[in-house]
């Protein structure tokens, strides 16, 4: 350790200033992410930096850490002027970073990822393997970071990877910690312990900045919150003097409504229509990530499936939606056995699908609006009068349901890829629900949308479980699933661990069961 | 007739001989797949190697063991420019590297730059004046079955080995080489830990172009040897399938490289005592085998759990937006 990090690490007053950002700007394109931000972190704090998804949060912190550089504006670390033009600059300052996406390598251990690209460290040419993994245990020990240094990566779980990012910044003796989204893969629980293990590096006199768009996050774990909204800093509070709903104010920039159930009532009588028994199906990797399955959806019913990222919900909605194949098991759509990994069939069944994916398996983004209402139907009337598909009919079809729908768009011809987030995911559910699907299985489907289509996608799935169509709702997000479900089906390692009530489901009983418990 | 003669053993001396150009090349491409970059090249590059080398022999004045090294030096030099041609277009510029790979062999390979270099040179028909002689190491070429397969091989064999001891320590055991191989697994994780992965990656393919010019080398101042247009016959190809047929670990590509230098010599080990099969049906014989074990390794997304690195083929792009 140098001696100028021992100072900071012992000086402990909440004064001293560490991250200042004066007046950054970054420009994407024609898009302005960050307009003349103002930021400003101290030793020895917890500091939140609270956004929607799309007000400049990531940008304001890849800047911090060296991966983009900003057009306009002056960073400066403990009062000195830097400029941060790549990773290892920052690093070498003092920054380190914990990715939302992590940044690691699965097929190495644990404790070469650890002192990957470390150099100050270890002179010589040689990897000393046992050396690296007994100081990676011993920090480990020291901050309660529970892992094993000679495992590779892909054998542990999301939590542990977490442990790990945050042992590489340790060991860098990193004194700004900048985490991105770091809950987004974890339990409640996970997500407490985390925010204890912040709290003690903190105290130690480093700075945490804490990315976060969660509110009762925020307010749990930060003594100052900095808020974006539209690539510019509104406010920054003081934890202690705000609530959840005056920060939500300042997030969305009006009064927001809170745990407003959605859910629709189903009715006790109402038929199945979708079960699916005992079904075993393989992971992109071969292994296996679903385990005899089984669930019913009944007509008009929505049914949530909740776990932490990873444990096989993709998969399941996959299956269901009618494009991976299973190994073993049933799925009946009303009463009819569907042949799996047969979309076309499913599709015939009246299932509807809309993946997490939308870019990728969703919609093709290079076509129009109308190329893309036209994808699911085209092959029949009235898309087609085949071989020949109906363009007029189409062109005014799909301007109808833009209407409809309120999709903001200069007109059919579109690409895709030109529209925002929440426009693409209007496309998708207009051309999934004109289908009259039976069955609608979605896939996170207001992830990365602001809060105005979020609440414009809610009510259009409500509606259509009204109309007496079943939903299986896919989320990571429990507030989500616990406003508008039904039922909750709670997923751990490819199994369904349990299913509640969604009216009276708890998010701690909710955690445990993500976590495995039963 | 000594057991020195035994058929087994002279199907593996030839086989250590023969194969030995393709334990450089695959070697080679090993070290460049495992940073990220796949570089279809290979035979492009042996041949600018061999005629780099062939040239180096003429025009070099010298003793022999001096000449040969210049030689073996600048064919690997001729093939390293050509690699960072490569790894310019597909690092720098972001090329479709089996587009570039291809494009590379097309440039550098049989009716391309080599040959016309060759022709410049006048290097055809002229046999090497140096040429590497097998050495008997420590006087044992004559000891039971150890001699000939151990001590009696020309210096580029045992240079080979040394080749391959050291790549592997150096992928495996060094922290430039672990670097190397977060780079070819997963560059955005190298480059967030301050790792420059443009530049590990244009090393590494030179220098796995440079030791498929040593390949090269080994054709036209060994094997044959002079210059002849197209000498390496496909070898460079073999290489590359060597590269997958040893899961991307040298040991086991020179393992392979053996193997297949076997086959390709069998024929004219059992010519010379007579052993009447079509000769036709023995050339085919290593491409066969070639063939058969690349299904059976490229079965059901075997490349995954084999070892290909995670990012082959990838372009690396920072800004991602």
């Amino acid at each position: 350790m140098n001696p100028e990090s021992i100072d900071v690490l012992t000086a402990g007053t909440n004064l001293v200033p560490a991250v200042e950002m004066f007046g950054i700007t970054k420009r994407f394109g024609d898009v302005v992410a960050n307009d003349g931000v103002n930021f400003h972190a101290c030793v020895g704090e917890v500091h939140a930096l609270l956004g929607e998804n799309g007000a400049g949060k990531s940008t304001l912190t890849n800047m911090l850490t060296g991966i983009y550089q900003p057009d306009a504006g002056e960073i400066r670390l403990y009062e000195k002027p830097l400029r941060l033009t790549s990773p290892r600059a920052a690093i070498a300052a003092g920054v380190g970073m914990v990715h939302q996406h992590f940044k690691l390598v699965p097929t190495f251990t644990v404790a070469e990822n650890v002192v990957l690209g470390l150099s100050a460290e270890h002179r010589g040419v040689k990897f000393r393997r046992a050396a690296i993994e007994r100081r990676v245990a011993e920090l480990s020990e020291r901050y309660q970071l529970a892992v094993d240094p000679a495992k590779k990566i892909w054998q542990l779980s999301v939590g542990e990877r977490q442990r790990v990012e945050l042992l590489k910044v340790l060991i860098r003796e990193a004194r700004i910690l900048v985490l991105d989204e770091p809950t987004a893969v974890l339990t409640p629980q996970e997500a407490d312990s985390l925010f204890v293990t912040l709290r003690s590096m903190a105290d130690d006199g480093r700075t945490v900045i804490f990315i976060s768009h969660k509110l009762y996050e925020v307010t749990a774990v930060s003594d100052r919150v900095t808020v974006l909204r539209d690539g510019r800093n509104i406010a920054t509070v003081d934890t202690a003097d705000c609530d959840q709903r005056s920060l939500a104010a300042l997030m969305v920039g009006r009064d927001v409504q809170f745990d407003r159930r959605v859910g629709t009532h189903v009715r006790g009588d109402s038929e199945p229509v979708l079960i699916a028994a005992n079904v075993d199906a393989d992971g992109d990797d071969d292994r296996g990530a679903l385990h005899a399955i089984s669930l019913s959806l009944r007509a008009g019913e929505i049914l949530g499936i909740a776990g932490v990222a990873g444990n096989g919900q993709r998969e399941l909605g996959e299956v269901l939606g009618g494009i991976r194949r299973i190994r073993s098991g049933n799925i009946d759509v009303c009463g009819k056995q569907q042949t799996c990994g047969d979309p076309v069939a499913f599709a015939k069944s009246r299932v509807a699908y809309v993946p997490e994916d939308r870019l990728g398996t969703g919609l093709a983004p290079s076509l129009s609006i109308a190329d893309n209402v036209a994808l699911r139907s085209f092959r029949a009337a009235p898309f087609a009068r085949p071989p020949f598909i109906r363009r007029r009919w189409l062109r005014s079809h799909t301007q109808e349901l833009m209407s409809r729908y309120d999709v903001k768009a200069p007109g059919p011809e579109t690409p895709i890829r030109k529209l925002s987030g929440g426009n693409i995911q209007k496309v998708l559910l207009a051309r999934e629900f004109e289908s009259d699907p039976l069955v609608l299985v979605v896939a996170s489907p207001t992830r990365g949308l602001d809060v105005g289509a979020i609440e414009n996608v809610r009510s259009l799935l409500v509606t259509a479980a009204e109309r007496g169509t079943g939903i299986v709702l896919i989320s990571e997000d429990l507030d989500e699933v616990r406003a508008m479900c039904d039922r909750i089906a709670v997923m751990y390692e490819g199994r369904i661990v349990g299913i509640v009530d969604g009216e009276s489901a708890d998010v701690n009983t909710l955690g445990l069961m993500m976590a495995g418990a039963t | 007739m000594s057991i020195n003669h035994n058929l087994l053993v002279e199907v593996a001396v030839s086989g250590m001989f023969y194969g030995t150009p393709l334990v450089f090349a695959s070697v080679g491409e090993v070290i460049t797949e495992r940073s990220g970059v796949l570089n279809l090249g290979v035979e492009g590059m042996m041949l600018m190697g061999a005629a780099a080398g062939s040239w180096a022999s003429i025009h070099i004045s010298g003793s022999n063991p001096w000449v040969l090294f210049c030689a073996t030096i600048i064919g690997a030099a001729a093939a390293a420019l050509v690699a960072l041609l490569h790894a310019f277009l597909v690092v720098t510029l972001r090329v479709n590297q089996i587009v570039a790979g291809l494009a590379l062999t097309i440039f550098a390979g049989g009716a391309g730059l080599s040959s016309f270099l060759a022709n410049s040179w006048n290097l055809a028909a002229k046999p090497a004046p140096h040429q590497f002689q097998e050495l008997s190491v420590f006087g044992w070429k004559n000891a039971p079955i150890i001699g000939p397969l151990l001590f009696h091989h020309n210096v580029m064999v045992y240079f080979s080995w040394i080749v391959v001891g050291a790549t592997s320590w150096y992928l495996f055991r060094t922290r430039a080489g672990l670097h190397l191989r977060s780079v070819g697994e997963s560059p955005h994780t190298a480059d967030a830990m301050g790792l420059n992965v443009a530049r590990i990656r244009y090393v590494n393919t030179m220098v796995g172009g440079a030791l498929a010019g040593v390949g090269g080398v080994y054709f036209s101042l060994l094997i044959v040897p002079t210059w002849v247009d197209g000498m390496t016959q496909g070898r460079g190809w073999i290489a590359l399938a060597l590269v997958i047929f040893g899961f991307w670990r040298p040991g086991l590509a020179m393992i392979g490289a053996y193997l297949f230098g076997a086959f390709a010599s069998l024929g004219l080990t059992l010519q010379a005592r007579n052993v009447h099969i079509s000769p036709d049906l023995l050339d085919a014989l290593p491409y066969l085998m070639t063939i058969v074990v690349l299904i059976i390794v490229s079965n059901s997304g075997a490349r995954k759990r084999l070892g290909a690195p995670a990012a082959l083929g990838q372009p690396f792009i920072r800004d991602e937006r």
